[in-house]
């Protein structure tokens, strides 16, 4: 009996082995049919096709890479039914891509379901209007199952890949559809609606994408995500599939990805001038703003652009699509030409928008060239005597949301819970590194010598901080607004950065004032670096974080908005009693001179007399 | 029971080899790149006139010679006096229009260069059903500036006759064609390629096509071998795009006309202006040989005729008393008509 029982037990299992050979068998046949590799195949009876080993080691690749990209798309459904899309997680603690226009009505939480058959509360992270991403986080595990990203500039024309998803929004059960195609095009340029859903250096696609694969992942071959859907050519032929479709790089994502899990309203970056391309076929600047970075590095009208974010320019698209991976904040190398002579220059981008304009923008009507929302199966209108689907019920007896407090709404920010969580974070990370220095003195006395062996005294204190370099010092005068007091003359106002350098030190993120964690930007040596910016009246300061040592790299002081900042570098940091201290401050003039300050002690003294009197 | 035991670890066995066979398949990826990258160049992009009313102003086009052949669709597009041409690898140039073939609706365009990357119509292969093919073309206008056209692919479904869906697609080609199972047929991705897996030309894309009742949009391409007899008679002069260069008769003294026959044209807006039929007086010769407003005029005694200038110079070289047989494209279909005057 005991023995009938075991048996019966182990019966599904050997029929679900039994039919995924089958399953191998029929796929591999109808493949073999298409003609795929050769007619290569001999038959050896009518039901045992025998198959060319190229054609199942293929199909095995196939089934296994669709099994493996499955297990991290997950469709989204808006609240009450309304509208929805695709997504795709990137990290097991449940940060998920999408569009921008697929959340932009869903409200700050939404459902998503997983193939596994569970449906996870989702919370809106941050979002990327100008170039349709959004970044949100499922909630209630710490071990989801992630796509794994891969360089999507290596992705050929030709390249196999597809497209997993809710068209339609099919995925009533919580299986995605997959579609696969190939790479029609790399680099692609599509224009935005206004300055919103701009898809620059994007992959074109021949997999179906239809309304509600928005958001959802374009794989490679192996199952390794490329990009974000969310568009398609369609004009006279209706929103369904053309065989044209467009998957923002996944290149671009990673570019924005920290600057999203800062919870701001995210922007693209632009570079203050404009550029179009002549009879010669030369990409020349045609405007330029007298008030960018790109005219303080030297760039001017009629200059012909060589290169720009290490990529070579030869027509106005290939411009616009370096220009369109990068968020805003970003420093990036620009080679140009002029009467034969080429120079190389990093510009930092600033904001397409303004904050409060993007805020703006992003309240208005629906956009043009999104991806459709597709419209659920309709219901029946009111009290039909129909069951009730889920949701409504839902709205009829609301449940508490234990998320809740995951959600705060600040005007600049798309969810502000995200921004303060990464500051402080960012900020912990530092402080078990470098030591607590909340009670490292009122005033602190830094002697060194520069580069010429000059000796240097800089004194800071929370009021009052000065500088003296050999014969000559510099005070700053509390009473007067620091943008003015830029000294030591030429250095862009060092004195004032180190004085806000001390001030975030001791008074940390939560007493300094409005400090935001912006996301993470290119820093001098290869790598990127976590920004944390302070707003003291006009002036912003930044803060740069190397995120594999925690340690505090570069700070920027801005004097003005758009100003060019005074940017010193901390080295050779060591250890002084419980702190570590820096070692030696970098830092470039207005000339582009390099000087060098070496640090032989930091005193930390609680004394109150007056620094300036203590430097004269 | 045993049997499917056998089968499970045959399938396993299988699996295991075909991970150690995975070097063999990378080369497999890379002849398949290696045969788009060898034949993007050969695809160019041709923008002409249109551009308004949903008639898109661009087009695909197949170099066909070293010496700049291009091969496209003949479409309104080419009736621009400038049609500009970008090549495969980016360079523009204007083109001329060599000579077209109304009948199978295509036409040759030449550029000026030397050493173009082509295909060869003397080395061309077929498709057949199920077989995998692969279209290259401007669909969209996707690709500006020098950037490579967009590649899709597809599967061939159905290799058949165009006609024998006549009176529901609108095409003047009623020959064979491939019917494909993919997106092709957009805006502008006639005149682009349609390859084989290993980029050997088996078919030119066709126009844009839409069942006049059920909306739906067909997929085809037209294969290389039902053109090649014409693209050859093209290049080789016997097909002439203009009369003035060969028409030499002698011009008679009392020459045939339109008006005389009691037919107009539509206004010429465009340097080659398509040869419409804007008007036929009742009673006229025109109305008595049958000709209808909205008759496309292919050919006048023998000559094609693509622009209204074309007609009125060709009807100056003919005698007001003879009779004039007339091809003129209605609908989907060609018409012979004759007129004479009474």
């Amino acid at each position: 009996m005991k023995a009938m029982k075991n048996l019966n037990r182990q019966r599904p299992k050997i029929r679900r082995a039994r039919s995924v050979v089958n399953f191998v068998w029929i796929v591999g046949w109808v493949f073999g049919l298409s003609g795929v590799l050769s007619w290569d195949v001999s038959i050896a009876t009518a039901q045992q096709p025998k198959l060319d080993q190229r054609l199942i080691d293929v199909q095995e690749r196939r089934i296994a890479a669709i099994a493996k990209a499955t297990r991290s798309s997950i469709s989204i459904f808006g609240p009450e039914s309304r509208g929805g899309g695709s997504g795709v997680i990137i990290s097991s603690d449940g940060y998920a891509l999408t569009n921008y226009h697929v959340v932009e009505s869903n409200g700050a939480f939404m459902n998503c379901s997983l193939p596994d058959g569970n449906l996870y509360r989702a919370v809106i992270v941050g979002i990327d209007p100008t170039g349709d991403v959004a970044l949100i986080k499922l909630l209630g595990r710490e071990d989801f199952p992630a796509a794994g990203m891969v360089d999507s500039d290596a992705v050929m024309p030709g390249d196999a890949c597809f497209a997993i998803g809710n068209p339609f929004l099919l995925a009533t059960n919580f299986q995605p559809s997959v579609s696969w195609g190939i790479v029609s095009g790399t680099h692609r340029y599509q224009y935005p609606a206004g300055t919103l859903l701009e898809y620059a250096d994007c992959i074109q696609t021949d997999a179906a994408i239809n309304p509600g694969n928005s958001g959802g992942p374009l794989f490679n071959e192996n199952g390794d995500l490329i990009g974000v859907n969310g568009r398609g050519s369609f004009e006279k032929r209706g929103r369904v599939n053309v065989g044209v479709g467009y998957a923002i790089s996944i290149n671009q994502i990673n570019y924005f990805l920290d600057h999203l899990k800062s919870g701001r309203l995210v922007d693209h970056a632009t570079l203050g001038a404009t550029v179009a391309s002549n009879e010669d076929g030369a990409v020349r600047v045609d405007e330029i703003l007298e008030s960018s970075d790109a005219w303080r590095q030297g760039l001017r009208y009629g200059d012909e652009i060589v290169a720009f974010g290490g990529r070579a320019v030869a027509t106005v698209n290939q411009f616009k699509n370096v220009l369109g991976i990068f968020p805003k904040g970003f420093r990036v190398p620009l080679i140009f030409r002029r009467e034969g002579d080429q120079t190389e220059i990093v510009v930092r981008l600033t904001g397409v928008h303004a904050t409060s304009q993007l805020a703006e923008i992003i309240e208005g009507k629906p956009l043009e060239h999104s991806m459709p929302q597709p419209k659920p199966t309709p219901e029946p209108p009111g009290d039909s005597g129909e069951p009730r689907d889920a949701s409504s019920v839902e709205a009829q007896e609301p449940v508490k949301n234990p998320f809740a407090h995951m959600f705060v709404n600040r005007p600049g920010f798309t969810n502000y819970y995200f921004n303060a969580l990464n500051r402080d974070r960012i900020w912990q990370e530092f402080c078990d590194r470098c030591g607590d220095w909340s009670s490292a003195g009122e005033r602190w006395r830094i002697s060194g010598t520069d580069e010429n062996g000059t000796e240097v005294l800089i004194l800071l204190g929370d009021e009052k901080s000065g500088v003296r370099i050999g014969g000559d010092s510099w005070a700053l005068d509390p009473e007067v607004d620091f943008s003015a007091q830029l000294f030591p003359p030429r250095s862009n106002g060092l004195l004032v950065a180190l004085h806000y350098w001390r001030k975030m030190l001791v008074a940390g993120p939560a007493r300094y004032g409005d400090v935001i964690y912006f996301g993470s930007l290119p820093g001098e040596r290869p790598g990127m670096l976590n920004t944390l910016i302070g707003t003291t009246g006009v002036i912003e300061t930044w803060f740069l974080f190397a995120p594999d040592t925690s340690m505090l790299e570069t700070v920027e002081m801005y004097p003005e908005i758009n100003s060019t900042p005074c940017r010193f570098t901390l080295l050779d940091y060591r250890k002084a009693n419980d702190l570590l201290v820096p070692g030696a401050i970098e830092y470039q003039d207005i000339d582009g001179q390099d000087h060098k300050i070496s640090i032989e002690g930091i005193e930390f003294l609680p004394d109150t007399e007056s620094p300036i009197e203590r430097v004269e | 029971m045993n049997r499917s035991c056998l089968r499970l670890a045959m399938a396993l066995g299988i699996w295991i080899i075909g991970s150690v066979c995975g070097a063999k398949s990378e080369a497999q990826i890379m002849r398949f790149r290696s045969a788009i990258t060898e034949t993007l160049p050969k695809i160019v992009k041709i923008v002409g006139s249109g551009g308004s009313r949903g008639l898109e102003a661009y087009q695909s086009g197949v170099l066909i010679s070293a010496e700049g052949h291009v091969l496209t669709t003949w479409s309104y597009v080419l009736d621009s006096g400038v049609i500009t041409l970008t090549t495969g690898e980016g360079f523009k140039h204007e083109a001329t229009l060599v000579g077209f073939d109304p009948k199978l609706d295509i036409a040759i365009l030449k550029i000026d260069v030397a050493d173009a990357p082509h295909f060869s119509i003397d080395n061309i292969s077929t498709t057949e059903a199920g077989d995998r093919v692969l279209a290259f073309s401007n669909l969209y206008n996707v690709a500006t500036g020098n950037e490579p056209v967009s590649i899709q692919q597809g599967f061939v479904s159905a290799v058949s006759n165009l006609s024998a869906i006549r009176g529901t697609w609108q095409s003047p080609y009623q020959g064979t064609a491939y019917f494909l199972d993919a997106m092709t047929n957009n805006p502008g991705a006639t005149g682009g390629a349609l390859t084989d897996r290993n980029g050997s030309l088996i078919g030119l894309i066709g126009k844009e096509m839409r069942d006049s009742r059920t909306g739906a949009w067909l997929n085809f391409g037209v294969p290389i071998g039902e053109l090649k007899s014409s693209i050859r008679a093209i290049i080789d002069g016997q097909q002439q795009s203009s009369l003035s260069e060969r028409d030499t008769n002698p011009r008679p003294s009392e020459p045939m006309s339109l008006e005389l026959m009691g037919a107009w044209l539509v206004p010429e807006i465009v340097k080659r202006t398509p040869p419409y039929v804007d008007r036929v007086a009742a009673g006229s010769a025109a109305a008595k040989a049958g000709m209808v407003v909205d008759d496309l005029i292919i050919e006048v005694d023998g000559v094609m005729t693509p622009s209204s200038a074309d007609v009125t110079q060709r009807l100056k070289g003919i005698d007001r008393d003879a009779a004039v047989p007339i091809t003129v494209q209605r609908g989907n279909q060609f018409v012979e008509l004759t007129v004479k005057l009474n």
